[in-house]
């Protein structure tokens, strides 16, 4: 490739981490930052060991526990109830020992899910590559950098070797211009963009999101909106590096100071697509006309307005349309032309690695105070980290929150999906801050509606979905 | 790595779009510490009522189907986690080919690592070829990967697109770290490269 020719932010960081193209074109791909945490480990290590490797880079690595884990007190008491969870954990915490890799353990303060302990202790930075067995790795590419989920044999490939084979994936650019109404966030930004380029939409490609609205968000907006990409069908999303992402660096545990800061942030000024890049797909939305949204089927795409109707499968395009609305609505559990405001929920639950940062705990603080959550709800704020929660408390949000009638809760995954004591019943609705509402995903029989904080925050207030713009 | 060359055997029609991986294999099956063993969790949301018992309406629950090799889908197969339990599963059912219009990345990978043969065929083919499915134990689909060709029950060829590179690795059973450690030299010099350009990634 020419010095000369426009590149865009994905093609620099990828051009800046090639080791070697093999001979048919898979490029050999050096990777900065590996995440890893006990679900998707376990056998990678055990491959490791049948094979007498060691971690190439064990300082390029960081294991966390996330998944498994009760969010209650138990977590620090006992030991873990569910023998094959504690059977993950231990060999998670076994695994580390043996290969000497560093390790956040569970009473650690900085504990919590790996896609926000990350860029908090600094070792996401901007211009990386990096990878974790997780696909809600592209939450990172928020820092400016070049993050994607892998497989189990890939965590093991990057451990034995720092590397990973890749084919160069396209250039999409989603651009969202203007500003954001009242009321409207991140999360409504990337669930109107699922909506609008479908759950397939991004295979293939590497998503830039760019534009001023994206500019205009803070680093929990930008965390917010990548992690959602894979939702969209891409690998990776990504927001170019600039002031508000520097300001975030600094300070941070694994982050450089001083002279070498100076030197890193340099470099990564240099890495926003260039004016004239060429990108293979464009997508443009207007800040403007977003208005709160909340997925009413089993898919991220399923999203509308508040303001809307549940969809008729009647008026589908085309017979395996209808079939897939026909069962959307029966699991769910809906009635065609039913107002989504008028959904009553049974469980709010703000958290995940998609909104559970300080600022996402604040906006849904900001619609609790001084109220009470509705008769016969149960609604949770499990914050991302051992850190956030302090900080949270620092502020008295928890106190907002366990006087409103919500559980305020240890760090971990908890509901974002069925993995650990935090579980829907089948047939519950919930109102989840959560990426994904797949059948059963938050427990068997479950049924999820995807919402932004302050949504699902006034979802608890209510006891049914509400539009956040009539909350006084 | 089981070396996969030719495949002849039954095709199970799953006439869905958005298989999602949480359906492949629900979270709560994610808490082995071994690759094997999952074939039981495959589906298990569509394949087992809630008390535990088989849903006979599922099409791997019905014969011949319950030995299905092939699986025949609709579009964007495999989306949502990156979890490798989802190949493994399917593999540990006894499946090592899907056929579908189009996979999602990560579980497109995930299957060439494990030996499990994804071929992308247009959304018309996979709809004939989930009609052949349909006829069941009369309507062996063979898979030849040697020639890059799906044949029918009828004798017809299909021929696939597939990358030379997984093409050589799937037929060979190669396991890709072993190549990859080959290359050592290089990564040693990449990095004495990124420390000298980039040394605070270096503490
Ligand atoms: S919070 Fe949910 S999406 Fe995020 S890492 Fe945990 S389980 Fe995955």
């Amino acid at each position: 490739m020419s010095a000369t020719k426009p590149r865009t932010l994905y093609d620099k960081i990828f051009d800046a981490h090639l080791v070697e193209t093999l001979p048919d074109g898979t490029a050999l791909l050096y990777i900065d930052r590996h995440l890893v945490h006990e679900v998707t480990s376990p056998q990678a290590f055990e491959g490791l060991r049948m094979a007498g490797r060691p971690v190439r880079r064990r300082e390029g690595t960081m294991a966390v526990i996330d998944h498994n884990i009760a969010t209650d007190e138990s977590r620090y008491t006992g030991r873990i109830e569910d023998p094959e969870s504690r059977l993950q954990v231990e060999t998670l915490e076994k695994n580390v020992a043996e290969f000497d890799v560093p390790y956040i353990p569970l009473t650690d303060a900085r504990q919590g899910i790996v896609h926000v302990v990350g860029p908090e202790q600094g070792l996401s930075l901007p211009g990386m590559t990096i990878v974790c067995g997780d696909s809600h790795t592209s939450t990172h590419g928020a820092m400016g950098a070049l993050a994607f989920g892998i497989g189990t044999s890939e965590v093991e490939h990057v451990l034995a070797t720092q590397t990973l084979l890749q084919k160069r994936a396209k250039n999409m650019r989603v651009t969202v211009d203007g500003v954001l109404p009242k009321g409207c966030t991140a999360k409504d930004i990337v669930l109107a963009i699922i909506g609008k380029i479908g759950t397939a939409g991004g295979t293939g490609h590497v998503i830039e999101f760019a534009g001023s609205a994206i500019r205009a968000l803070d680093m929990a907006g930008r965390f917010t909106v990548c992690n959602m990409s894979i939702e969209g069908g891409a690998r990776a999303g990504m927001i170019a590096p600039d002031e508000t992402t520097f300001e975030y660096v600094k300070g941070r545990p694994f982050a450089p100071q001083g002279e070498a800061l100076e030197r890193a942030i340099a470099w990564w000024k240099s890495l926003p697509s260039d004016e004239g890049a060429h990108f293979d797909t464009e997508v443009v939305l207007d800040a403007a006309e977003i208005v709160p949204m909340v997925s009413w089927g089993t898919s991220p795409e399923d999203v509308l307005p508040i303001t809307a109707v549940v969809p008729d499968p009647a008026s589908a395009k085309d017979e395996a349309r209808r079939d897939q609305l026909q069962r959307m609505v029966e699991y769910m559990g809906l009635t065609p032309g039913q107002k989504l405001s008028d959904l009553k929920v049974d469980v709010v639950f703000i958290g995940s690695c998609t909104n559970s940062r300080i600022e996402d705990i604040r906006a849904a603080a900001d619609i609790v105070r001084g109220k009470a959550v509705a008769p016969g709800v149960r609604a949770m704020v499990v914050p991302g980290s051992g850190l956030v929660k302090k900080a949270a408390e620092a502020e008295g949000l928890d106190a907002v929150f366990k006087n409103a009638g919500f559980e305020w809760r240890e760090a971990g995954c908890s509901m974002c999906l069925g993995m650990n004591p935090d579980k829907l019943t089948p047939g519950q609705r919930c109102a989840s801050t959560s990426n994904r509402n797949f059948e059963g995903r938050q427990g068997p029989g479950g049924r999820t509606h995807l919402l932004s904080p302050a949504m699902a925050a006034a979802a608890a207030i209510t006891g049914h979905l509400t539009d956040v713009r009539e909350m006084a | 790595m089981d070396a996969f060359t030719t495949l002849t055997g039954i095709a199970a029609p799953l006439p869905m779009a958005n298989v999602d991986t949480d359906k492949i294999i629900p979270a709560r099956f994610l808490k082995t510490i071994q690759r094997t063993g999952l074939g039981k969790a495959a589906f298990a949301n569509l394949r087992y009522n809630e008390d535990g018992s088989e849903n006979p309406d599922f099409v791997l629950n019905k014969e011949p189907y319950r030995k299905a090799e092939i699986l025949i889908a609709h579009e964007n197969f495999g989306c949502g986690s990156s979890r490798e339990h989802a190949p493994w599963a399917l593999l540990d059912f006894g499946i090592r080919c899907v056929i579908a219009p189009d996979f999602a990345d990560i579980f497109h990978n995930n299957s060439f690592k494990n030996g499990i043969l994804p071929i992308k065929l247009p959304r018309e083919i996979c709809d004939q070829l989930m009609e052949d499915a349909r006829m069941g134990e009369n309507a062996r689909i063979s898979i030849d990967l040697e020639r890059q060709v799906v044949v029918r029950p009828n004798g017809d060829e299909i021929p696939f697109e597939i990358d030379p590179l997984r093409r050589h690795l799937l037929l060979n059973g190669l396991d890709d770290i072993g190549q990859t450690m080959q290359r050592g030299t290089a990564i040693d010099s990449f990095e004495a490269r990124q420390q000298a350009a980039q040394p605070w990634l270096y503490g």
